[in-house]
């Protein structure tokens, strides 16, 4: 069912980005937002709805990312860094941690704004960066950040986490464990990204990332502020990333430094690259193909392989494996990713 | 008053003083240019203009306010555009949105405003793109939704030059805008700069091709070794036995 769930999104995306008119292409999208939308009704099965939920927050990071990397050209490869700060922002405001409940609500826009906040820290001293020298920068800030939160014990719990998180409530219901709630959350939060991505695109703002991307020197002679811009780039990519972790700490109940770790970032990373960075229907669809391997291709393909051979293999632990032959195959034979913006595509084969 | 006013500029770069000790003027309503021969100075003083440097002496004022030290955007949204003598297009962006990201300055859509594409922003947006589409029409680029990569060479100089006025400038400098164009396109390129003046944009440009300089310039700066050696009207400059010493060598002014 799940795989069902994500063929039909990446049709529906493949299928609006071919079409022309802004009509048909609203049509498909809708279509695929209410099968989404019944999605826990057809299924009835929690841990399906629960993968799916998964799925949804990986392709909210991913959009987070593409605005840092796909639209400004700013190459971040420390973004798990801010999923972790707002997962940990909901873990110390909504738990026994400190005695602090507040509701899930609140700290959604809370955790967009402190990310924020330390996309702007990572940003600033980054500013004359570009390229590698940017990327081992950005590197460091991930590294260093789930370090903290594992070396600040008295407050973080250290290497522990923090466990037994609220249950976020709607209107005096609690969520509970029950997996349906999270994954409307979740979906409510995809459009929302979803929206912004497309919006900023076509913005103001979205222009000026893509000039600076193009030539930083020229977007200064056309009047852009690319201090501001390219701030703004981290910034609003770190608060993709603070909502995507808020919903990640919720839903799971407990938030460890382990888990936002570097393998998280060039996950992300790789949706991108396998999608067709800046395009925001190929992140997304990159995004689910990934998200999907590793939350429930794996652990599946683990289960037969062990009980067929006997075996006692654990094939998630391959998973970095998969991703590289994904992106090297990828690099080889269509770097521009799977769907491309037109940009990409033609720079890629202009210089191959 | 004049429009831009350039006082005791000097650049030097390590040892090397590119350029000395330069004071000219521009008044607002002309066609100015500069020429000299290569390695004379005149980009470096582009650069100081729009504030790429800063000058290591003397000042710069435009409209009446000192804007050397400026951030280039800034001087930008003061009312200076330029083109850059190696095209700097967007070049794997539309012709239309390389006009659009030129208009950057003079829109004003907010952070929330883009993200929700308000009423406001999308009102915007849309006269953005039809004056988009009048200058890229006025300056005679056609296809607006090809790659300002894929346009022939001599689009693209116009395509820069649409860019440019995006901004809505007071003063434009055109460095070097017939460099590689034939003798065709440098007769249209001279109507559309004389449009350009005529819509009240004062031009100021460096150029190699004497015959364009000299039929469109009303005052002419000549610079050699960064220095300015004269200074007048077309045919006073090319009388001048200094400026002729600086070319020789090179063909006869036409």
């Amino acid at each position: 069912m799940i795989y069902l769930y994500a063929l039909a999104a990446i049709a529906a995306i493949v299928i609006a980005e071919r079409l022309r008119g802004a009509r048909s292409k609203q049509t498909v999208l809708a279509v695929l937002a209410a099968l989404l939308l019944i999605a826990p009704l057809v299924v009835r099965n929690d841990a399906a709805i629960n993968a799916l939920g998964d799925i949804g927050i990986y392709v909210v990071l991913a959009l987070g990312l593409n605005v840092t990397v796909g639209f400004a050209g700013l190459l971040d490869l420390g973004y798990a860094a801010f999923f972790a700060i707002g997962a940990y922002t909901y873990a110390m405001l909504a738990s026994p941690q400190f005695g602090i409940h507040l509701p899930l609500w609140i700290l959604l826009f809370v955790a967009a704004a402190i990310a924020s906040f330390f996309g702007l820290v990572l940003g600033a001293p980054t500013l004359r960066l570009r390229g590698d020298y940017l990327a081992i920068v950005t590197l460091g800030f991930g590294q260093i950040v789930p370090q903290v939160f594992q070396n600040l014990t008295k407050y973080t719990g250290g290497p522990n986490g923090i466990s037994a998180l609220d249950f976020p409530s709607f209107f005096g219901r609690s969520f509970g464990q029950n997996a349906t709630p999270y994954y409307y959350v979740i979906l409510a939060a995809l459009a929302c990204a979803l929206l912004f991505a497309n919006n900023l695109r076509d913005s103001r703002l979205g222009r000026a990332w893509m000039a600076i991307r193009e030539d930083e020197l020229a977007a200064r002679h056309m009047g852009i502020n690319t201090t501001a811009v390219k701030l703004a780039a981290f910034a609003i990519g770190a608060a993709f990333a603070g909502v995507g972790g808020v919903l990640f700490a919720a839903k799971l109940s407990i938030v460890s430094p382990e888990q936002f770790g570097f393998q998280v970032s060039i996950l992300i990373v790789s949706m991108l690259v396998l999608g067709g960075m800046g395009n925001v229907g190929g992140v997304a669809a990159g995004a689910i193909v990934l998200a999907l391997v590793n939350t429930t291709l794996l652990p599946q393909i683990n289960g037969l392989v062990n009980g067929a051979l006997h075996a006692n293999l654990d094939l998630t632990n391959y998973n970095f494996f998969i991703y590289g032959a994904i992106l090297v195959s990828l690099m080889l034979f269509r770097p521009e990713g799977l769907l491309p913006n037109r940009e990409r595509k033609a720079e890629l084969h202009a210089a191959a | 008053m004049p429009l831009l006013d350039v006082r005791g500029a000097t650049k030097r770069f390590g040892r090397l003083a590119v350029l000395k000790d330069l004071s000219f003027d521009v008044e607002a309503g002309a066609i100015d240019g500069v020429i000299g021969p290569n390695g004379a100075g005149k980009s470096t003083l582009f650069n100081l203009i729009t504030g790429v440097y800063r000058p290591d002496a003397g000042e710069i004022r435009f409209d009446g306010a000192r804007i050397d030290g400026w951030r280039s955007d800034r001087i930008v949204r003061a009312g200076v555009a330029r083109t850059f003598q190696n095209l700097r297009l967007f070049g794997h962006l539309d012709a239309i949105e390389n006009v659009l990201i030129g208009e950057h300055s003079r829109l004003h859509a907010s952070l929330p405003a883009s993200l929700l594409h308000t009423p406001g922003e999308r009102r915007e947006e849309r006269h953005a793109r039809e004056r988009a589409r009048e200058l890229l029409d006025a300056v005679g680029v056609r296809d607006t939704e090809r790659f300002a990569c894929n346009l022939p060479y001599g689009a693209q100089r116009r395509l820069e030059i649409a860019r440019a006025l995006a901004s809505e400038p007071k003063l434009l400098l055109l460095d070097e805008p017939a460099a590689g164009m034939n003798p065709t396109e440098k007769e249209e390129l001279a109507t559309l700069i004389r449009t350009i003046r005529d819509r009240g944009v004062t031009v100021l440009l460096i150029e190699h091709d004497m015959g364009l300089v000299m039929r469109l310039c009303e005052r002419i700066t000549v610079l050699d070794y960064g220095e300015k050696i004269a200074e007048g009207d077309a045919a006073s400059v090319r009388a001048d036995p200094r400026v002729i010493e600086a070319y020789l060598g090179l063909p006869e002014p036409a």
